[in-house]
């Protein structure tokens, strides 16, 4: 990996100001609005920062990774993939330094969480933020490939309502606003199915929790397969039709 | 590191029998072109003709229907992987969020043997706005900015698809004047332009393009020659078109109803003859030939009305 063009890569997500201030601050208010008044509350079997801590960690990393798709579409557009392909730099080095960029917000986003349910009574020990921040790292590998798929399916102009409605839809089902579907049945499955769960289920680790199951790898490992894919399916297309 | 010397002895460009066609439309038409190491060759001919098409597939950007490019003696991927062609397509405008410098620093990481970033700024003229963010420049800044990009992988081969569209003259001659340093260090540029000017003052050798064939290859002066005829307009009722044709300096003739239309080799001699042997000629107009119109004489045996 070509360090100076992964500095630069970096430089310029930070520096959309706007938007890297808005995905770090968006699950923060919602963290505060939600859990900020209501401490004592339990909900899925945790105090209510704990889980809007899972929650919003998801949501808002989610989001950042995702992201990444609306970078790569507006380059797509304005010819700069054009201009890339006419470099060495590999396919692989390009897709690497978009989806670093992704992780570097979605840390941010996360750390900022911590930070705040720090104070507001979470109990953290840095074992468990470290074994979240972990599964959260690999609970996004899913989301990496999501973005980099809607990236070459959609232009910047439609992007806005994949990304909000995606993000807020898989959020849902996943259960990082509320539990989805109850303790068990049909719609628990398909709560369980998402790999957006599996994100908020990182929280149990903040309580000496042992991580995810069987079921929780097999299920991200499983949408990691099929969206890096589907993602790799939609870049050879994009590509081949110059 | 400075310009570095290009010291290869296998072809710039080799391409033979080259087609592509889009729908129905045959974009390049069958090309064969060996342009050597160390010239500068203008791709010359109307929107339409096929030079995009054609460097689209110099670079590796479009597949070929048929025949084969080889660019320094290797495939464009391989060309490309080495990092041995640098070039300015005429769409993409630079990546955001970063300075002028950082952006030329950013691209240059990408090459094994890149120029040093202040001898790129320099040579295109752009050290004095190496500081300002690429969004906040204006279409003539932009365009050095996508010059600077193409020449800070210090590449064997340059090519440059019509860069100087947006550019004032002023621009348009510093410009000129870079790429010629540029390629005084042996380098192969190639470009596609539709000012016969430009290629004129630019190109050692002119690739005259129409229709996605090469109607004429030669050095500048073959060319001009060529293409620098100039056509009479004249009303002039009830003329034998042999009549015209044996005009002094006249190449061909053609009726169109009343009028007549003479295309002149020598303009001055034919308006001297017209006159003289036809004192009625009215409305009479004489114009330099466009490349368009220059084209379809070198091209086509279709009259002008069949065309229009």
């Amino acid at each position: 990996m070509n360090s100076t063009y992964l500095k630069y890569e970096l430089l310029r997500t930070v520096r959309v100001r706007r938007g890297f201030v808005f995905s770090l601050i968006f699950p923060l208010v919602f963290f505060y609005l939600i859990a900020g008044s209501n401490r004592h509350v339990m909900l899925g079997g945790v105090s209510l920062p704990t889980y809007y801590l899972g929650g919003m960690a998801s949501f808002g990393t989610m989001a950042a990774m995702i992201s990444i798709g609306g970078r790569i579409s507006g380059e797509r557009t304005y010819g700069w993939n054009r201009q890339l392909r006419l470099t060495p730099l590999t396919t692989r080095d390009y897709i690497w330094a978009k989806v670093l960029t992704g992780y570097l917000t979605a840390l941010c986003t996360i750390a900022l969480l911590f930070v705040a349910a720090g104070t507001l009574g979470v109990h953290l020990q840095a074992r468990g933020v470290l074994h979240m921040t972990l599964l959260v790292i690999v609970g996004l590998i899913p989301f990496a490939a999501l973005g980099i798929l809607v990236g070459h399916l959609f232009t910047p102009e439609s992007m806005g309502p994949v990304i909000g409605g995606g993000v807020s839809l898989l959020a849902f089902i996943g259960g990082a606003w509320s539990p989805f579907g109850g303790d068990h049945g049909f719609l628990h499955d398909v709560s369980q199915s998402t790999p957006t769960y599996w994100l908020v289920q990182a929280r149990f680790t903040l309580l000496g929790g042992p991580g995810w199951s069987a079921t929780g790898w097999l299920v991200v490992a499983a949408w990691t397969a099929l969206l890096g894919g589907l993602a790799a399916w939609a870049y050879r297309r994009d590509t081949s039709r110059v | 590191m400075t310009i570095t010397t290009a010291t290869r002895t296998v072809a710039g460009i080799r391409l033979q029998s080259l087609t592509k066609s889009y729908g129905t439309v045959r974009a390049v038409d069958g090309i064969d072109l060996v342009v050597a190491a160390g010239e500068t060759v203008a791709l010359l001919g109307p929107n339409g003709a096929g030079k995009s098409t054609t460097i689209d597939m110099v670079l590796g950007l479009s597949k070929p229907d048929s025949g084969s490019v080889h660019v320094l003696g290797m495939t464009p991927a391989e060309a490309v992987r080495q990092g041995a062609i640098g070039a300015m397509l005429q769409t993409g405008s630079p990546v955001r969020n970063l300075s002028v410098r950082e952006l030329i620093t950013m691209m240059g990481s990408l090459y094994p043997n890149p120029m040093s970033v202040d001898e790129v700024l320099r040579l295109t003229s752009t050290s004095d706005i190496a500081n300002r963010r690429t969004e906040k420049l204006s279409g003539g800044q932009t365009q050095r900015v996508r010059a600077a990009m193409a020449l800070v992988s210090n590449p064997d081969l340059l090519v440059l698809d019509e860069p100087t569209v947006a550019m004032d003259v002023e621009v348009r001659r510093e410009f000129w004047t870079s790429m010629r340093e540029f390629a005084a260090a042996g380098k192969t540029v190639v470009f596609a332009t539709h000012y016969l000017e430009e290629a004129d003052s630019y190109a050692d050798r002119i690739v005259l393009m129409a229709r996605g064939r090469i109607v004429a290859d030669g050095p500048a002066t073959e060319i001009k020659a060529t293409v620098g005829l100039h056509t009479i307009r004249a009303t002039l009722p009830g003329v034998p078109i042999n009549a015209l044709t044996a005009l002094n300096g006249v190449q061909s003739a053609e009726l169109r109803g009343d009028a007549v239309m003479l295309h002149c080799t020598d303009s001055d001699a034919a308006i001297r003859a017209l006159l003289r042997d036809f004192p009625a000629a009215s409305d009479i107009e004489i114009a330099g030939a466009g490349l368009e119109e220059a084209f379809l004489l070198l091209t086509g045996n279709q009259t002008s009305e069949e065309l229009s």
